[in-house]
């Protein structure tokens, strides 16, 4: 392990979840990075706003449903997390229609807080820029 | 300059692991240091032994071999995606009570964790994917 390197990560993910497996795959990247206590952001754009749609069920397609991970984020201290408001709008879906993701803030007495941003495509490009590492999925 | 390079599409199916290998050979012949090549999703399938392609085509298998062998390349698939696709090293066949494995020389079987530490000992990490 690397010892006091901190970099900004961005994982940015661009695809439906099931259709292929880079959403999965990405969020095994995202959990085992977090050990590395870098400043990580993750940014879902395009389809991969559907990987944070909530009650999704794989009942009939035999594929086992991942989404519940997502919410583990919070405790692996992976509390940047950015969606594209022009995607979400783009597939006729709201803010609501997203997974409630949460971490507890240290910093102000373990409040609970959300983690999810609704970002335009400006914001995205500036948090972008702002990185040391992409990594797109 | 220092590099990591992400490969996560597989050999023949898709342009990026033609693309990561001419990009890398650019990289080293100008100079530049390649700190590691991590293969994940599909890429895996760059480290496998038993690709067979028609003769007048290019071998993507031996051509990452070989130059590793010249500059002496981390080249590290991922040990969750290998493991999906069948791919596996003498360790990891003999752990899973598998009769065989296929890993081509000059690769070797890790975990994530060597793709973050890429991203954090490069300079820039590129990556070559869908």
């Amino acid at each position: 392990m690397t010892e006091n390197v901190t970099k900004k990560f961005l994982y940015v993910n661009r695809k439906a979840p099931y259709g292929t497996i880079y959403a999965l795959e990405s969020l095994e990247v995202v959990l085992i990075g977090a050990a590395f206590e870098q400043d990580v952001s993750v940014a879902f754009i395009d389809d991969g706003v559907y990987q944070l749609k909530k009650d999704q069920s794989t009942d009939g397609i035999g594929m086992k449903n991942f989404s519940p991970t997502y919410n583990a984020l919070g405790d692996y201290e992976v509390t940047q997390i950015y969606v594209d408001k022009e995607s979400l709008d783009e597939r006729g879906l709201t803010a609501d229609d997203l997974m409630n993701l949460v971490y507890e803030d240290e910093d102000d007495d373990y409040a609970e807080k959300s983690s999810i941003s609704i970002v335009n495509r400006d914001e995205l490009a500036k948090l972008m820029e702002q990185q040391d590492v992409v990594l797109s999925f | 300059m220092k590099f990591g390079i992400l490969v996560n599409e597989g050999p023949y199916q898709h342009q990026s692991s033609d693309s990561a290998y001419m990009f890398t050979k650019a990289a080293l012949e100008n100079g530049h240091e390649i700190y590691r090549v991590f293969f994940y999703h599909d890429g895996v399938n760059n480290g496998t032994r038993l690709t067979v392609p028609p003769q007048d085509d290019r071998h993507i298998v031996n051509r990452w071999t070989e130059l590793g062998k010249e500059h002496n390349l981390d080249l590290v698939v991922c040990i969750a995606a290998a493991q999906r696709r069948g791919l596996l090293d003498e360790n990891e066949a003999k752990r899973q009570g598998k009769d065989a494995n296929n890993i081509a020389e000059g690769f070797r079987i890790s975990g994530l964790g060597q793709l973050i530490e890429a991203g954090i000992q490069s300079d820039r990490l590129v990556v070559f994917g869908d």
